[in-house]
């Protein structure tokens, strides 16, 4: 682990789904695109050729009318601390070091201009959050006046993904530098835009580590679950639901296993 | 027919005849060719791979290739380095084999990264953690040893002997040849196994996923020993095949037995190591992650059923190199060659689970369904590219270098 600077307050940010609250709505979605200029075509029929930050996923327990199911995942990059805090699985392999783990803020970062495309990170990926840019970013004319000036574009050919909105935090940081005590970054200064854009409240975003951040609290909970946590990527982001269904399909379990909070229970 | 150009006592088919026989490979250069501009040019669009198939055809072909090329490295080994005489009967060919292997790699991996321009990022901002720096790195030291390696080769056709200087070079080339060929058995040993060590530390990624020792995964060992067992193989059979080709005896059945003998001995043991592998992946690693075994091997259209298990490790593992550790099956040249040709399948697929097997196998429970990938035109021509830009330059080297030093003995 990368040892921290004296001056320098580690945080370890972290997001908390409740899958029980999403809705599907997707306006998560909506906001990432808006906020971090996430370019998209005419044609996105194909998902598995469309960028995108965060992604919701409609799964469903399986069963046949009137017992279906329907829980909606929303899935940004999971920022996993990897094995040895540090060392989550798309950063290692970079041959390039385009992607880092921030120790101080425990965010991975992603670094366009640095990406020479070679797509390793996108195979060590489990989760699919890495994307590609097949094809030259281009918005519709009047568009391209609204894009954020705060996140640069990405060109064709690197890979890019979520940053757990950085630039916001690189903003909150320095205005709390302007007020004098630049480590002193409330929960509401920094937050996602896919946690501000949640209509029913079910982001949550915040420090980990920080007991007055309600993540910190969250992510205790018995119903608290990461997504294939057994692949020992130590995600920070932590979803929330107390159905068993949706806990068994979110991580694999051999055929006599359970998952932890349903451990010896039937619910 | 002969003239001055070509290696002494020997005879070349007509120039026509000779155009004639490249034509074809030309044609696919061409297409290929055609096909590398729109890669280029409009970008990795012009591909079927999408976000889930980030490695796709190419990276196969590379890994296989490499692993091929790697005759070039042990038999080097085996005639500089061990002093086993007979090798150097075909040491020749098997460096021309490894410079179309090496080069074809590295164009292939020039197509396959979405910003060319910026390879030497790889370089210039090293991650010493990753594998694939270091397969870059040994990749590209040991093609400029190839290329050392085969220039000696050149300077040996007669027109440029008469050349006092090239002459003279070839020859002190020749005497210090130990010294690169030892430079390229390190580098090759790094190589082969940093391509194994690509999937085998995915540990997000079940299906690839090893233990190892130290920082290198087992895959790391079973990627250099495959290629040092198999890449022989293949360089005889294409020593084979070429034979066929011209009509004539190029290479004395012992150099071809030696070699068969001694890579049926490590693909033996290679595939007792790989087999072994399998067991304890099965059973530990991937259980251990929520997966049983069958979980890799059922609920997909067919493509990665139980069988290419099978098809690897007994019908192109076990069955050829229980082939060539007889003697019985090294005499017959049907079976040596038959038994080569399953080696070098085998090693091919291999290569090909542990890239787009890895890559097909749905992990979250609630993406059931397998990911389905079939190569664009433009990825197929230039997956086949090697091969016709391999005929090119054998054929090249073949009529103008005198690659088998036992071709005028057997060919009076």
């Amino acid at each position: 682990m990368e040892k921290l600077p004296s001056h320098t307050k580690a945080r370890h940010f972290g997001m908390v789904i409740d899958l029980d609250k999403c809705t599907g709505c997707a306006s998560c979605m909506v906001a990432c695109y808006s906020e971090n200029n996430v370019s998209f075509r005419d044609e996105e029929s194909i998902k598995l050729l469309s960028i995108n930050w965060i992604q919701v996923y409609k799964i469903t327990n399986g069963k046949p009318f009137p017992d279906t199911e329907v829980c909606y995942l929303p899935q940004p990059c999971m920022q996993c601390d990897g094995k040895d805090f540090g060392h989550p699985p798309c950063v290692s392999v970079c041959p390039a070091v385009a992607t880092d783990f921030d120790t101080p803020t425990g965010i991975v970062s992603q670094i366009p201009v640095r990406c020479f495309g070679c797509r390793y990170c996108m195979a060590a990926c489990p989760y699919h959050a890495r994307k590609f840019n097949w094809w030259d970013p281009v918005w519709p004319a009047d568009m391209e006046r609204y894009l954020s000036p705060d996140v640069s574009p990405r060109m064709r050919g690197v890979i890019e993904k979520c940053t757990f909105c950085y630039h916001r935090f690189q903003r909150a940081r320095q205005q709390a530098y302007y007020k004098g005590d630049a480590e002193n970054i409330k929960e509401a200064d920094y937050q996602t835009a896919c946690t501000q854009a949640c209509p029913s409240g079910a982001i949550t975003f915040g420090d980990m580590d920080n007991p007055d951040h309600a993540v910190y609290t969250l992510k205790k909970s018995r119903y608290a679950f990461r997504l294939l946590e057994r692949l020992g990527t130590q995600p920070s982001v932590y979803y929330l639901s107390t159905r068993k269904w949706v806990h068994r399909a979110c991580d694999n379990y051999l055929e006599h296993e359970e998952p932890a909070a349903f451990a010896g229970k039937s619910a | 027919m002969t003239t001055s150009a070509f290696p002494e006592g020997v005879k070349r088919c007509s120039s026509g005849k000779f155009i004639l026989w490249l034509l074809p490979a030309f044609l696919v250069l061409l297409i290929a060719a055609y096909a590398m501009f729109r890669v280029w040019f409009y970008g990795l669009n012009q591909t079927n791979m999408n976000d889930a198939y980030g490695f796709a055809i190419w990276i196969w072909a590379d890994l296989a290739v490499i692993a091929l090329g790697g005759g070039a490295f042990f038999s080097g080994f085996l005639a500089y380095l061990v002093g086993v005489k007979k090798v150097k009967n075909i040491i020749n060919f098997a460096v021309v084999l490894g410079v179309v292997c090496y080069t074809s790699a590295l164009i292939l991996l020039g197509l396959d990264v979405g910003q060319p321009l910026r390879g030497w990022f790889i370089f210039w901002h090293a991650n010493i953690h990753s594998m694939l720096t270091e397969v870059a790195f040994c990749l590209t030291i040991y093609l400029g040893v190839l290329i050392v390696e085969f220039i000696p080769v050149i300077l040996e056709n007669p027109k440029i002997q008469k050349i006092r200087f090239f002459h003279h070079l070839s020859h002190n080339m020749h005497e210090i040849m130990a010294v690169f060929a030892a430079t390229g058995v390190f580098l090759s040993f790094f190589h082969q196994g940093s391509l194994g060590g690509v999937p085998g530390v995915l540990y997000g990624r079940p299906f690839a996923f090893r233990e190892g020792l130290f920082i290198w995964p087992w895959t790391f060992f079973l990627f250099t020993w495959s290629a040092a067992a198999v890449g022989p193989l293949f360089t005889a059979t294409m020593c084979r095949l070429t034979e066929f080709i011209t009509q004539k005896k190029l290479v004395k059945d012992d150099v071809y037995e030696l070699l068969a003998k001694i890579s049926g001995w490590m693909l033996l043991t290679y595939i007792i190591a790989k087999s072994l592998d399998t067991i304890y992946w099965a059973t530990v690693t991937a259980p251990a992650r929520g997966f049983a075994f069958m979980d890799f091997y059922s609920n997909n259209p067919a493509y990665y059923g139980v069988w290419i298990l099978i098809a690897e490790i007994v019908i192109c593992g076990f069955l050829p190199a229980l082939i060539l550790i007889t003697q019985k099956g090294r005499e017959n040249k049907k079976l040596l060659f038959g038994a080569a040709i399953l080696a070098i399948i085998g090693l091919c697929i291999n290569r090909w689970v542990m890239v787009l097997q890895v890559l097909a196998a749905p992990l979250k429970p609630f993406q059931e369904e397998w990911f389905v990938y079939s190569p664009a035109w433009t990825e197929v021509i230039t997956t086949i590219m090697p091969i016709a830009y391999g005929i090119v330059l054998i054929s090249i080297a073949y009529r103008y270098l005198p690659l088998f030093p036992q071709e005028k003995e057997l060919n009076p």
